[in-house]
């Protein structure tokens, strides 16, 4: 029996496909997957990510995370927010996740559904004395994304009688509001707002988001988001068998600080400067099919690697996919696709540019 | 979700009506076409190619995935539904009108009686949920 998030019964009243995904029944679509896509890119579509973990960190995080995360937490003030992966001593990764400084001493992952026991048993096997590690409960998380979605959400906000300035929030800020949480974040190339609420006030949030003409969109348009803005997938683009270099987020590792000890520097360091095993590319299909995950791509009829995530962009048009290949190449490639040979050629990532709000 | 009475039903969800020359037109059901999502691909059988009861003959692609469409009855491809290259979504929106597949001529037209009625059919969809 999955379980449900705080939004269920809101997701069954407007009509949602429902799915279990990660030990929770989701929203697939509420009718339309790509009409909920253009949402998002046109207007502003909302998504429940309550499955999503977080984790909040107390005592003397900073040398703590300095150590178990390839970015570098240095860089945050309060109030900001890194992306990160989070690596094995192989530098294979164990998760990625959005790590926010809230103050100096306290600060908040996000990390994925599926990956959270492991995940917890990671960060306490490494915990100093001078930490507390806590989950953090009975709490929804809405994403907000769109070109008018923080527009909306401010106005939501304003009709529900919270008093929040989100629309001049910088891009990767954090603000806390009483006990409600909301990050300028999001994972869908779009601008937008995550919010995390106690669980007793998600649904009148939901509809106040509903009543502001936010469009509910599921995980099917999820899916095609994330990947038309080229952000990796953990469990599809990032797993343990690979360092991040070599997933297509080399940019996660950061090495300025010479001095900064943390795990699987060695290895992350020389496949960020030079290269490892394999790198990420991103193709487009020349003709009619579907990229998808698992598809072996072919040069000149050797397999040189696999789809790791593929969809069909609906901003495009046409298939996308993100390829795990073991040689760099430029131009064509085949895929096979069922029991043919599809040309494919490469193409700059993100798919389809990121978007600003509107003003 | 709706079943109209006057076709019959292959449990792999295509939709079969019986015209008056004989031939037989073929699509998937309002209950498959939802079931699949938003259609972005059809790959339509060759007209002429001549087909066994139940071989893969055509391709549905959704986002989230791809689907075989079989031939209902053994017969021959007399037709097939052009305009469902440009738009695939003819399929989810009017699945048993403009989104119609393919035409064949069976090698037997009484091999149609063979497939579910539209009562069937919805009870076969109950019990599979």
């Amino acid at each position: 029996m999955s379980k449900q998030t705080p939004l269920y019964k809101a997701h069954q009243d407007h009509a949602a496909k429902l799915v279990d995904f990660a030990g929770y029944s989701l929203p697939l679509h509420y009718g339309s997957q790509i009409g909920e896509h253009l949402a998002v890119r046109e207007s502003a579509g909302m998504f429940d990510v309550s499955h999503m973990t977080i984790i909040d960190l107390q005592g003397e995080v900073v040398p703590w995370l300095r150590y178990l995360l390839t970015n570098d937490v240095a860089k945050l003030t309060d109030g900001h927010a890194l992306y990160s992966c989070m690596c094995n001593e192989k530098g294979g990764v164990i998760d990625d996740l959005i790590v926010y400084r809230l103050t100096a001493d306290r600060f908040r992952l996000i990390v994925n559904a599926a990956t959270r026991e492991k995940d917890l048993a990671w960060l306490n096997l490494h915990k100093p004395a001078d930490v507390d590690i806590r989950q953090v409960e009975n709490t929804a998380l809405i994403a907000v994304q769109g070109p008018d979605a923080v527009r909306l959400a401010n106005m939501a906000f304003t009709r529900l009688g919270q008093d929040a300035d989100l629309k001049h929030m910088g891009r990767h800020t954090a603000l806390e509001i009483g006990k409600w949480f909301v990050g300028r974040t999001g994972y869908t190339g779009e601008d937008g707002v995550e919010i995390a609420v106690p669980a007793a006030q998600a649904v009148d949030l939901w509809k106040a988001l509903v009543q502001q003409g936010i469009q509910p969109a599921g995980l099917g348009a999820r899916d095609t988001l994330r990947l038309e803005a080229g952000l990796s997938l953990y469990g599809q683009d990032l797993d343990e068998e690979h360092t991040p270099a070599e997933s297509g987020v080399a940019f996660t590792i950061d090495i300025v600080d010479p001095d900064r000890n943390f795990i699987a520097r060695e290895v992350l360091e020389e496949h960020k400067l030079f290269g490892g095993r394999c790198r990420q590319l991103g193709i487009v299909l020349d003709g009619r099919g579907v990229l998808r995950h698992g598809q072996v791509v072919e040069l000149v009829g050797q397999p040189i690697g696999i789809v790791t995530s593929g969809t069909f962009s609906p901003t495009r048009g046409v298939s996308i996919a993100l390829v795990r290949v073991n040689k760099a190449f430029k131009g064509g490639c085949d895929v096979r696709i069922r029991d043919r040979l599809l040309a494919a050629h490469v193409t700059s990532v993100p798919f389809v540019p990121h978007g600003q709000a509107r003003e | 979700m709706e079943i109209p009475g006057d076709l019959k039903f292959a449990p792999s969800h295509e939709w079969v009506r019986v015209e008056e020359d004989g031939s037989v037109t073929v699509g998937i059901s309002d209950h498959a076409q939802e079931q699949l999502g938003d259609l972005v691909f059809v790959e339509t059988p060759e007209v002429d190619r001549v087909c066994e009861a139940e071989e893969g003959i055509a391709v549905v692609e959704s986002v989230k995935a791809a689907s075989d469409i079989y031939a209902p009855v053994a017969g021959t491809i007399i037709d097939a539904n052009v305009e469902l290259a440009e738009n695939p979504e003819l399929v989810n929106s009017d699945p048993y009108g403009e989104g119609w597949l393919f035409k064949m001529q069976p090698d037997q037209v009484d091999d149609v009686d063979n497939l579910m009625d539209p009562d069937d059919y919805e009870a076969f969809i109950d019990s599979s949920e």
